[in-house]
Parts: C-alpha cells; sequence; structure tokens
C-alpha cells in the first residue's frame, strides 16, 4: 500500500502493522523475517538509548544535561503528582533528549530532535512486563506507518513545518503505537492520531542558538505525555471530531503558513529572547 | 522510494539528523568517491551549516564520514582525534554560495596518491542528504540507490554500451541523468539502481572504449 491515507489504511481488513510490514517488504524487496530483524535492531538501538544516559554530560552549549535524572531523584524522594508510568515517561523523554544533545546514540523518531517521544512511552511499558518486544515491533511498524502517512500529506521537519510536525508527527506516532499495543483497532489509532496533531497544532520551531537543546529536550516531553493522554482517549472511545487525514493534511497547511522565523532558523520565538540571543553569541566564541 | 527505517531512523549520535547523520553521510560520499583515504580536505560550510554547524557537531560529522565512519559510530564525536592519528589534515571556512540548499557543505578532498575530488552536496532533512555539485559539473543523486558515477567521452551509443552491461547482469536502473561540458567532449552519467553492482559488472563498464573511469556508491544496509 502507499501509505498515503489513514482512512485507506483503517479500511483494509489485514491490521495495520502488517499493512507497513508488507509495504516495507515490497519497498525494499526483502523478506518478513529480515524486515522485522531490522524492526528488532531498531528497537533495542532506542532501548539502549535510554539504558546508555549519562547524567552529569553536558551539550556543546551547556544548556542541556542532568534534569533526566533530577526527574528520577524526585520520583524516588519527592511526592510526584503524576503516578510511575507517567514519571517514568517524564525522565525518559528528558534522559533521551538529553543524550541526543550531547551528541550520544539515538533512533530518529521520526527526527533527532523528536527521539526522546516514542522510547518515553514505549520504553516503561516494555520494563514494568505490559508490554513484551514481539508486542512493541508491531506497535512500531503502526509508529512509522503513521509516520509514513504524515510525511508524504504534510512534512516531519521543524525546518519544513514546524515544531507541530516534528514533535507533533513523534507524538501521532506514539499515540498510535500506544492504541495498537492496547489492542485498539485502525479507527482508534487515527483517532488518536488526529488528537495528538490538533493538540500540538502550531507549535513554532524555534531552538536557542539553533541547537536542537532548548526548548526542544523538554518538548519531547511534552510530546510524549500528549500521546499517552490522547491514547488513552482514543481507547475509552473518544472520538475526533474531524477525521485524521484532515487534521494531517491542516497541520501540513498550517506549516506551510508559518513564517521561516519560526521554521527552525533561531530568528524568531524562544530563539529571540534576550537570554536566546545572548547564548547564540557565546557559541559564536567557543 | 518509501523507506520505513528513514521514518523511523536512522540509529545515529546526535544532535541533528540534518546536521550530525546527514554531514556523516555527505562526508561519507566524498570518500567513497575519491576512492582512495584521504589526506587532506577543506570543507565550506554554507547557511545553517555555517550558523549552527559548531553547536551541532557538523564539522566532527563530516570528518568523521570522511573517515569512513557510519551515522551511529560512538566515534563521530572524537573524529578531530582520529583525523589526526590517520593522517587527514582538515580546515573549515564559510562557503558563499548562490542560492544553495541552507545546509550545504563543499569538499575539496585529496587522496594519498594525489586524486582529487570536489564535492557539493545538502542535507535535506532526516539524515537523506542530495549531492549538488561533482568536480564543478552538476548532478542530483541521494545515496539512497547503489550508485554508478562514469566519466566518459561524448560518443554516440555510449550510453547503450553501459546499460547494456547492466541488463545482462539483471541490474534496474531507478534513476539516471547524462551531462557533457561540450559536444564530444567530457561527459557524466550518474545511475541509480535496485540492485547491487557485481564488482565485475563495473570493471566489464570500465573497460569499454570511451569511458574513464567509473566510481560506485553502494547504498547503506
Amino acid at each position: 500500500m502507499a501509505l498515503d491515507s489513514m482512512k485507506e489504511i483503517a479500511e483494509c481488513p489485514t491490521p495495520f502493522w502488517q499493512i507497513v510490514l508488507e509495504t516495507d517488504m515490497d519497498e525494499r524487496q526483502v523478506t518478513a523475517e529480515a524486515s522485522m530483524e531490522k524492526m528488532r535492531l531498531t528497537w533495542r538501538a532506542m532501548l539502549e538509548s535510554t539504558e546508555n544516559y549519562e547524567p552529569q554530560r553536558r551539550s556543546l552549549s551547556g544548556l542541556v544535561g542532568g534534569d533526566g535524572e533530577k526527574m528520577r531523584q524526585y520520583s524516588q524522594n519527592g511526592d510526584p503528582i503524576c503516578g510511575p508510568y507517567l514519571q517514568e515517561v517524564i525522565a525518559t523523554a528528558l534522559c533521551v533528549g538529553e543524550s541526543n544533545a550531547c551528541m550520544r546514540k539515538i533512533v530518529a523518531a521520526p527526527t533527532a530532535g523528536a527521539c526522546g517521544v516514542l522510547p518515553a512511552v514505549l520504553v516503561p511499558l516494555y520494563h514494568s512486563g505490559r508490554a513484551t518486544e514481539d508486542e512493541i515491533i508491531q506497535a512500531l511498524y503502526v509508529a512509522s506507518g503513521i509516520g509514513a502517512v504524515i510525511s508524504h500529506r504534510a512534512c516531519i521537519a521543524g525546518a519544513a513545518g514546524g515544531c507541530q510536525a516534528e514533535i507533533g508527527s513523534a507524538s501521532a506516532m506514539a499515540a498510535g503505537a500506544l492504541v495498537a499495543l492496547r489492542g485498539g483497532s485502525a479507527e482508534q489509532i487515527g483517532h488518536a492520531v488526529a488528537m495528538t496533531l490538533k493538540n500540538l497544532m502550531g507549535l513554532v520551531c524555534d531552538p536557542v542558538a539553533g541547537l536542537v537543546e532548548a526548548p526542544c529536550v523538554k518538548r519531547n516531553v511534552i510530546g510524549a505525555m500528549n500521546a499517552v493522554s490522547a491514547a488513552d482517549m482514543a481507547l475509552a472511545g473518544i472520538e475526533s471530531r474531524i477525521p485524521v487525514d484532515e487534521v494531517i493534511d491542516c497541520m501540513g497547511d498550517v506549516g506551510c503558513r508559518l513564517p521561516m522565523e519560526l521554521r527552525e532558523t533561531a530568528l524568531g520565538g524562544l530563539a529571540a529572547t534576550p537570554f536566546g540571543q545572548s547564548v547564540k553569541e557565546t557559541m559564536k566564541h567557543l | 522510494m518509501l523507506d520505513i527505517f528513514d521514518i523511523l531512523g536512522p540509529v545515529m549520535v546526535g544532535p541533528s539528523s540534518s546536521h550530525t547523520a546527514g554531514a556523516v553521510r555527505i562526508g561519507r560520499m566524498a570518500r567513497v568517491l575519491l576512492g582512495e583515504e584521504p589526506i587532506k580536505a577543506e570543507i565550506g560550510l554554507y547557511g545553517s551549516f555555517a550558523e549552527t554547524g559548531q553547536g551541532h557537531g557538523t564539522n566532527r560529522a563530516l570528518i568523521a564520514g570522511l573517515l569512513g565512519l557510519q551515522p551511529d559510530d560512538m566515534d563521530v564525536p572524537n573524529s578531530f582525534a582520529l583525523a589526526a592519528n590517520q593522517g587527514l589534515d582538515f580546515s573549515f571556512y564559510t562557503a558563499r554560495l548562490r542560492e544553495a540548499h541552507p545546509n550545504t557543505a563543499v569538499l575539496d578532498v585529496t587522496g594519498v596518491t594525489g586524486k582529487k575530488l570536489t564535492l557539493q552536496a545538502a542535507s535535506i532533512g532526516g539524515g537523506r542528504i542530495r549531492v549538488e555539485q561533482l568536480n564543478g559539473v552538476e548532478v542530483n543523486f541521494t545515496g539512497n540507490f547503489n550508485t554508478l558515477i562514469i566519466r566518459h567521452w561524448d560518443v554516440a551509443g555510449e550510453v547503450a554500451n553501459v546499460t547494456r552491461e547492466l541488463a545482462a547482469a539483471q541490474v534496474n536502473i531507478a534513476n539516471m541523468s547524462v551531462c557533457r561540458s561540450k559536444r564530444g567532449g567530457e561527459a557524466l552519467m550518474v545511475i541509480e539502481t535496485d540492485h547491487k553492482i557485481p564488482v565485475e559488472v563495473r570493471s566489464s563498464i570500465a573497460d569499454l572504449k570511451n569511458i574513464r573511469r567509473v566510481t560506485y556508491y553502494e547504498k547503506e544496509e
């Protein structure tokens, strides 16, 4: 299948993950085993990216590092508002986002800037025994299928469509993966995708000094939390009033209308604050 | 071509798929097309590569690629030290180009036997790249396919001679372009294929009468 419409995928009797698997087999001319082995390696790399976190590391600018560890300490010693799963979602998103900024190994999903979102929602489920590796691999096919549709109809990079396209896509992919993991239908996956994208619609890409650091790392957290809430809503039977393909098209349209200052150029938004400008100046002298 | 592992992937060293992973791939492409160990590289950075490359490790990523590293090699951040060990001398400057993609690098590379290569490439998002100029000739290929780059003389029938060899080996052509400097002069053929091109096919192409040089880039697994 062309993977260009969520509606078409939902109307097909084949399970969502299998449609994506078959598309991959066809496009790359590989066997199901070879495709699934590559997905398994991708998952293990994602898992490793959460395990290799080093709290003492700092990014080149010094803006990023150590926050994932702070969140974990607070989980252990403080009195968090969120329950154990969401605490780990927050901590994992921060850890992977920080590792990325510190030039550690990650899985771009769909981009490096949004690499914390998918592991943040999946790895805590895996560690607590609520999802097996095989289930997660199927869910990752769903996630990549969603990413493919968004990439076809709209865009997935901040430079093209703002953060709504980058963290938004990651969030939609994560929400769909979660719904699939919990046994939701392809329609429910579509509703979750629509809700995540609607809730981040218009978010600009405004990285301080043009670096994938501030506000990018913490936006991985909002992408992950947004995915969890949208997945639970979809699983509860709550529907998006606006059809998912229309939401994706709309996100692409909004992305095109964003001024170039708000699309990764670091000329607007938080990058243009006095603080953002001062970081840019400092980086020049490094 | 849709590759779901471009959506979920690449596995890479951060922080940016375009400024880091793509930059490694540009460096690697230059190394492969040079066809030998590089000993000197002068690298021009343009646009966002020049503005924010330092903080994204774009410079270290390009050198890592020139040394043959892949985007997921944990040594990417240490490439300057590796270059010193391996005798690769490099320098960076801010390139002035007209109407180039904002993430563009221009590499002038010299190899161990004195071969030279000039490559201009852009990192176009998600770690994907596009080679835009090769030794001053405009080209357009991505490294998403197995790619054959053939320098030849502009003689009638030369394209057929090359594609006949590929056809005999059951190699399917996905994209192809041919251009020349002037009638009867130097020409460049870029052929992107679905299948890998066996070494014996490449050498029989190289042995054809009007072929000057054959270079081959094999797609990453």
